[in-house]
């Protein structure tokens, strides 16, 4: 290769830079917003956009304070992540198992391929279907409550991860189980020491999935956990909103208190997220 | 090792690991849909007693104008959204997997709008559509912005467009990056030597070669578009005047709390048909294509 050809490839795209930094305004731009209306006191919302967008004139914490109490932020937050937390465990406990022992007989034995396809086809069932028998059944069940959501989780998220899970396998050899086997291990004790940490890179790509996808919804705790008086964070902004839903500042302040644990852990785990996700994504 | 009729420890490991599992899939996936079926048939309100009215659900849920607006609003926010958010994600996957500066950070911010709850986000751009814009609109005297998008009957689709567009982009965009990253460098040389540059080069050499990242993305988002929920719950409560109700919002708000349990119900079997039926014609119609190329 030449060198001029060398210096033509690793010439920065300028123009396409500079559009793409532009671009991010579009991203910045509703956050910015949210952290300004959110510090700031009802006197300074004045109607034009200087009223919106300007900064406060003291970074008053009294917003964040007020809305905690009236969201009740603390067990918001506590029960999301009690939901998030025991899902993603779970999910990657069972599904990753059950990957293991439908994944590696659906090719030789026509029930597993016929137990693979009915779950995987569960992917097709929207929530809205099942959403009305299912409050009725977890009500006969009693296990309307934070139990039950975590439960209806980790059905709703099996197919996805099934399909993961067991086209992950496809790629780890079968000599591996076959040499503990020889050694006298159970098929159990197999998973357990050998696959089961050889899927780490999976497990990751469940847990970004189904963490996302469980801290962020709100449909399944509206309908199931409506009766218990416990929230969610999502949740406690959609009871907040019809409380208090004219008050903006104290509104966006408690937004901003939402929003701001993914957003943390977005930062911190950025590449594992979205590295999770493209694997997740092109399976 | 295996032989037949006998079973070994092995098999029964995997049996005993299958069967709860599938019975647990069963009895809160399969269980509940059946259920769902069986009270399509009826007429039942949510609470107290009720008859079995046999087709009666169905007839009138095509009759019925409530639900007719909300398939029109439901396949018009897709199929809008679906174009725009591809179209969109294309673009700006071909940006980020140039040779720019800053790459994965640029990267990492336009992923950021995916990770945020739709709801909260629903009600950010809620603030924004009902005084900001309008305010810019005032200011710059363009008389179509000066009203609050949201309360138009005939504009407020347009907001939840927006805001459902600008979440799923991040996702989307992402998929394609990683689409565009298993083309081999030598096939742009090559295209290089034969003059194939710009709009070309991409229909002939980069679309073709990430024929399966669109089909995935179409898939995903036709499915995600159409089961619209949060947005609609943060942004409109489907008004104003019943404009911008989804399949899903309305099966939730009469079904659960409007007496109508057994006529969702119908409503609800209808809306998974067409899922699974519109699923099923994608992915068959662009694996076709796909094996053309």
């Amino acid at each position: 290769m030449s060198k001029e050809k060398i210096r033509a490839k690793e010439r920065v795209n300028w123009p396409i830079t500079i559009l793409l930094i532009l671009g991010c305004i579009t991203i910045f731009f509703p956050l910015y917003m949210t952290v300004m209306i959110a510090f700031k006191q009802p006197t300074e919302m004045t109607n034009d956009i200087a009223g919106a967008l300007a900064l406060p004139k003291s970074w008053s914490l009294s917003n964040f304070v007020e809305a905690m109490e009236v969201t009740d932020f603390w067990n918001s937050l506590g029960n999301s992540l009690l939901l998030t937390v025991a899902t993603v465990v779970l999910s990657i406990i069972i599904h990753g198992i059950a990957g293991y022992a439908i994944g590696r007989n659906k090719g030789e034995k026509k029930w597993y391929n016929i137990v693979y396809l009915y779950i995987v086809s569960g992917m097709f069932v929207p929530f809205a279907i099942l959403m009305m028998p299912l409050v009725k059944q977890t009500a006969q069940m009693g296990i309307a409550n934070r139990f039950g959501v975590i439960v209806l989780y980790t059905v709703f998220f099996f197919p996805m991860n099934l399909l993961l899970y067991s086209g992950y396998l496809k790629n780890i050899p079968m000599a591996l189980e076959e040499a503990a086997r020889v050694d006298g291990a159970t098929t159990w004790r197999t998973y357990w020491s050998i696959i089961f940490p050889i899927m780490k890179p999976m497990h990751a790509t469940v847990a970004v999935l189904t963490a996302m996808s469980t801290w962020n919804d709100v449909m399944t705790p509206l309908v199931i956990m409506s009766g218990t008086g416990k929230n969610t964070l999502p949740l406690a902004q959609l009871n907040f909103q019809t409380q208090f839903g004219t008050n903006y500042n104290l509104a966006f302040a408690s937004y901003l208190l939402a929003l701001l644990p993914i957003l943390i852990f977005y930062i911190i785990c950025q590449k594992q997220i979205l590295n999770g996700v493209v694997n997740g994504a092109v399976k | 090792m295996k032989k037949k009729g006998k079973m070994t420890n092995r098999d029964l490991t995997f049996l005993l690991i299958t069967i709860p599992v599938v019975l647990l899939f069963f009895c809160f996936n399969t269980l509940p849909l059946i259920k769902g079926f069986m009270y399509s048939f009826t007429n039942f309100k949510g609470y107290g007693d009720y008859d079995i009215v046999g087709l009666r659900n169905y007839i009138d849920l095509f009759g019925d104008e409530r639900v007719r607006n909300s398939y029109l609003f439901t396949f018009k926010y897709a199929i809008v959204c679906t174009i725009l958010v591809n179209i969109v994600s294309l673009i700006l996957a071909l940006g980020l997997n140039s040779k720019i500066k800053g790459k994965s950070a640029l990267r990492g911010i336009y992923f950021i709008p995916n990770i945020l709850g739709g709801l909260v986000v629903g009600y950010i751009f809620s603030f924004f559509f009902t005084y900001i814009l309008p305010a810019i609109g005032q200011s710059l005297g363009i008389e179509a912005l000066s009203s609050s998008f949201l309360s138009s009957t005939s504009k407020a689709w347009i907001a939840i467009v927006i805001v459902g567009a600008w979440q799923s982009i991040a996702m989307n965009t992402i998929i394609y990056i990683s689409g565009l990253q298993t083309v081999p460098e030598d096939v742009y040389e090559a295209g290089s030597i034969d003059g194939v540059y710009g709009w070309k080069k991409f229909k002939t050499l980069t679309f073709p070669l990430i024929m399966p990242f669109f089909t995935i993305n179409m898939v995903l988002c036709m499915k995600n578009f159409l089961m619209v929920f949060d947005q609609i719950m943060a942004l409109t409560k489907g008004g104003p005047s019943q404009s911008t109700e989804s399949i899903s919002y309305l099966i939730y708000q009469n079904g659960m709390s409007g007496g109508q349990f057994g006529f969702q119900s119908a409503n609800a079997f209808v809306f998974f048909v067409v899922i699974v039926a519109i699923s099923v014609f994608q992915m068959g119609f662009l694996g076709k294509k796909e094996e053309q190329l």
